[in-house]
């Protein structure tokens, strides 16, 4: 048998490639592996390219109209080319076999190499078969099966009337939803060749209300990946009663007095404070940054030993939910911290690669104009022993958080949180709503704080901003009692 | 032919065989080049072109939008037809239409050419404002968050009567984020930023100078008592928060009753006689100022505060319409035409009965910079509590404070305001001076 003959740079203008135009299906490995082997010829260690298409929607409802719904269909690639520890991200709308190309001769220009000359030999790049995630899942027939632009209005409309029924001193109110479907490939010059398909979707409600000078301001919203009859089967009903409820309680709020205060989190999306304050903290970015004052402390105490904290991207339909990773790597579930001892990080390929933490199928991007970074998936506070009445009885005076808003770490640890629902707890009881509640704290002193875990771990969505763009993921954890922390407010 | 000219003539060419009559088109290619690096060894280093255009189309009584970064023949076609489609489910009242000002004649207005930097530029000149700043203080360990970036943005917008603008420019921008260590002290962080029409523009040696006075003036920070204070908030701060209540002058947010004004405010005095403020695209100082919205107006001056009164509102072409006035030259292209601000000078209005001075005052807090806007304001209540880094200053001799946040209402802020000072100095998002505050809540840490 003949081996077929080594590919010559020169021959490369007189290829023909005939990749699906709108489908990354096996067509594409052809130009990819001749692509991915003309980088290694032109001396870089490492070629990845990312291929996507996304097909978005977004529907909203003001109050009884309609106000918006707006498609927006977008194509692309990346290519990220290493060599040695130092890499370069170039991203390109062009997804012809010329347009990859003049992307990748940009990125290697970059990094100081240039294609070779035209009597050069190009490497093969043997990519292995294609592991299509898309297949599984009926994920092809997902985007047909998800919700018309018909559906989404009339249940907009139908959930925003709930609203108004359920609700008191409404000044405006807004439910609105989007559809987020993409395709992606991944092929590297390891031999990964890889591709799937996404399905994300999320709906909720934004209440405001106003009484004299009062004002309160509620959002509620959830999200599903996987599931494209996500939206007619939307429990608008249950969540207008209860955005409904915390806008009334918070309306005659008074403001928190600022002051160190024993506090109890809520479920759900209480989580963000573990996420922001610890989870950033325990990515490989963080550690090449030095950044993260975790960097060095693996099998060391972290945190309270009630503690113990996942990342992963496995639980079904949960809003960080992934069947592989943005550089075509499966899906893991990653124990963080076990009964308050570090036992992993979060890593991508480049923060393996600089740091020697294992990768844990965790990069990440928004999109493919971005290279991918190490990020969470579904991260979550394990249970404990405690009921949630066990907490509560614990206080004496202190604070239920029990809605959060959004928070920032800042480059040294100290983190800062907005409370948007909170109540004041007197004798183990909740007395009266308070608004205008910050928590600060630094990572490393609050760990050690959380004293008491209760049983009912509940999972939120949310969506998370960092180095690689904004990513959808989960936050949760059951609630947690925090012995001490500083409460910001008037 | 160029290639907006290009784009055009194919969405002229596929509107025709959609039968559609009537639609505009707003877009932008961008070229961008960054760098950042560790150590003195570059980091990553990245490099995108990419197109988007939003495109509106109108169905009769009803408009449909759609955004693509397809803007090959076949992507547009797609794009107009899925648009069509989505006009079926828009709105039936206050249907928004071209903007009257979409054809105005736009005066010439400086704009930078596009540059060119090579990567090797960018790298050797970020690499040796990395080394000033670590030689500038032994404490300074590392700069975990470094960059520079050079950026070529050309925009465009056409529509179906026969309008069309198109301008381009470049930006060139770098920022530099400290990181200190010493023994038995909590790391602190401090940086600065700078941009330019050109990396050859950028004052790097200031930059590396500012970052490195802010950072050892927090070296020795102490913790402070919670409570009251007479505040002094720096440009950057007092721009950063009237930014986030930015709905108390957006039409938009007015109609959609997600403002803390209403359509009858204007003439109201929210603020004390001392402040003036102004949406000004054009000033001077706003590098890549942009001569026309997305909806083709052209941009301009809009004083919004008038010595404490509330003056104007910033509007697109239908909050215009449905309020009777005329295009501000604020609109944004997306799901729904947005109005947002362009560049906002602050300035003092009436003159100031006391003069106030960092060198005399006892017991003020500077508030250098708020961190978490996204998260502290409650923009809708009126509300903010914010974490900010700064300094107690007691007669010129500073302080840093430990981590501390500041809280208040964006209205009564306004109404506090005790002085302000005449020096204006550019920040990224507009011009603004110094401004004292009387009696805000600070929660130390």
């Amino acid at each position: 048998m003949l081996a077929t003959p080594l590919l010559i740079t020169r021959e490369i203008p007189n290829l023909t490639y005939s990749a699906t135009p709108r489908c990354f299906d096996e067509s594409w490995e052809a130009p990819l592996s001749t692509l991915l082997g003309l980088g290694r010829a032109a001396g870089a260690d490492f070629i990845e390219f990312f291929l996507e298409r996304v097909n978005y929607i977004s529907c909203m409802a003001e109050d009884d109209v309609i106000s918006s719904i707006a498609p927006k269909l977008s194509t692309g690639a990346g290519v990220r080319v290493f060599l040695g520890k130092a890499d370069c991200y170039v991203s390109t709308n062009d997804l012809s076999f010329n347009g990859l190309k003049a992307a990748l001769e940009k990125a290697l220009g970059i990094m100081g190499l240039t294609f070779p000359s035209a009597m050069s030999f190009v490497p093969e790049i043997n990519l292995e078969i294609l592991r299509d995630y898309a297949t599984k899942r009926s994920k092809a027939s997902w985007l047909d099966n998800s919700s018309s632009m018909q559906e989404m209005s009339d249940v907009l409309l139908a959930a925003n009337d709930t609203l108004l029924k359920k609700a008191a001193h409404v000044r405006s109110r807004k439910a609105a939803y989007f559809r987020d479907w993409q395709e992606m490939m991944v092929a590297a010059s390891d031999g990964t060749f890889a591709r799937d398909i996404r399905l994300t979707q999320s709906v909720g409600y934004s209440l405001l209300c106003e009484e004299g000078s009062n004002r309160s301001n509620i959002n509620k919203r959830v999200g599903s990946t996987s599931d494209p009859a996500f939206l007619r089967t939307w429990d608008y009903a249950f969540d207008a009663e209860e955005v409904s409820e915390s806008a009334g309680k918070m309306l005659y709020a008074d403001y928190v007095e600022s002051g160190d205060y024993p506090i109890v989190m809520a479920n759900q999306f209480g989580g963000v404070i573990f996420h922001e304050a610890c989870g950033h903290l325990l990515e490989t970015t963080q550690i090449e940054r030095k950044t993260t004052p975790f960097m060095d402390k693996k099998g060391q105490k972290i945190a309270h030993e009630n503690l113990t904290a996942w990342d992963e991207g496995l639980t079904k339909d949960a809003f960080g939910t992934i069947d592989m990773d943005d550089e075509g790597m499966p899906a893991q579930r990653t124990l963080l911290i076990e009964n308050g001892i570090l036992k992993n990080f979060i890593s991508d390929r480049a923060g393996s690669m600089r740091t020697g933490h294992p990768r844990t199928g965790s990069g990440r991007r928004q999109g493919y104009t971005h290279a991918a970074a190490s990020r969470m998936r579904n991260t979550y506070i394990a249970p404990g022993k405690f009921t949630t009445d066990e907490l509560f009885a614990s206080i004496d005076k202190g604070i239920y958080c029990k809605k959060m808003g959004g928070g920032s770490v800042g480059a040294t640890g100290e983190f800062n949180f907005a409370v948007d629902e909170a109540y004041l707890i007197e004798n183990g009881k909740l007395t009266k709503p308070l608004k205008g509640a910050t928590l600060i704290g630094e990572a490393v002193d609050v760990m050690q704080k959380i004293s008491m875990s209760s049983q009912d771990l509940g999972l939120a969505a949310g969506f998370c901003g960092s180095v690689s763009g904004s990513v959808y993921v989960t936050v949760g954890q059951p609630h947690l009692k925090v012995d001490s922390i500083t409460v910001g407010g008037r | 032919m160029s290639k907006i000219q290009t784009i055009a003539q194919d969405a002229k060419n596929a509107a025709a065989k959609l039968g559609i009559q009537k639609f505009d088109i707003y877009g932008s290619t961008v070229d961008e080049t960054s760098v950042q690096v560790d150590s003195g060894e570059p980091q990553q280093m990245k490099a995108s072109q990419r197109s988007g255009v939003t495109v509106r189309v109108w169905n009769g009584g009803t408009v449909g939008v759609t955004s693509t970064t397809d803007v090959d023949p076949v992507g547009l076609e797609l794009a107009l037809k899925t648009a069509f489609e989505a006009s079926a489910f828009g709105a039936t009242e206050n249907v928004p239409d071209f903007s009257p000002e979409a054809m105005a004649t736009i005066e010439d207005h400086k704009a930078s050419a596009p540059t060119t930097s090579t990567v090797e530029k960018l790298l050797s000149t970020l690499v040796s404002a990395e080394k000033a700043l670590l030689e500038s203080h032994a404490a300074i360990t590392a700069i975990p968050y470094n960059g520079l970036a050079e950026r070529a943005l050309e925009r465009f917008y056409i529509n179906s009567n026969g309008a069309t603008r198109h301008e381009s420019h470049a930006v060139a921008s770098v920022y530099l984020y400290t990181k200190t260590e010493q023994e038995n002290r909590k790391p602190r962080s401090a940086g600065a930023f700078r941009v330019g029409y050109g990396v050859d523009e950028l004052d790097i040696k200031a930059c590396v100078k500012e970052a490195a006075d802010k950072t050892i003036s927090h070296l020795d920070y102490e913790k402070i008592q919670t409570g009251k204070y007479r505040v002094v908030f720096s440009p950057e701060a007092i721009l950063g928060l009237v930014g986030a209540f930015s709905n108390l002058f957006n039409a938009q947010s007015i109609l959609d009753n997600q403002s803390l004004s209403t359509a009858e405010s204007l003439g109201e005095t929210i603020a004390s006689p001392l402040l003036s403020l102004s949406d000004d695209a054009l000033h001077p100082e706003n590098i890549g100022a942009e001569t026309f919205d997305g909806e083709g107006t052209p941009t301009r001056c809009i004083p919004l505060i008038t010595n404490g009164v509330l003056t104007s509102f910033i509007h697109s072409a239908g909050t215009a319409k449905r309020m009777n006035t005329t295009p501000t030259g604020n609109a944004s292209m997306g799901a729904k035409v947005g109005v947002s601000r362009n560049f906002l000078h602050l300035f003092a209005g009436e003159p100031a009965t006391e003069i106030y001075s960092l060198e005399t005052a006892e017991n003020v807090i500077l508030v250098d910079e708020l961190s978490a806007l996204h998260a502290g304001v409650q923009s809708l209540q009126g509300s903010f509590s914010l974490p900010f880094d700064g300094w107690l200053v007691n007669k010129g001799v500073r302080t840093s404070i430990d981590s501390a946040t500041i809280a208040g209402d964006i209205r009564e802020v306004l109404k506090a305001i005790i002085f302000v000072e005449p020096e204006t100095h550019f920040t990224g998002s507009g011009v603004a001076p110094y401004v004292w505050v009387e009696g805000l809540s600070v929660t130390g840490g």
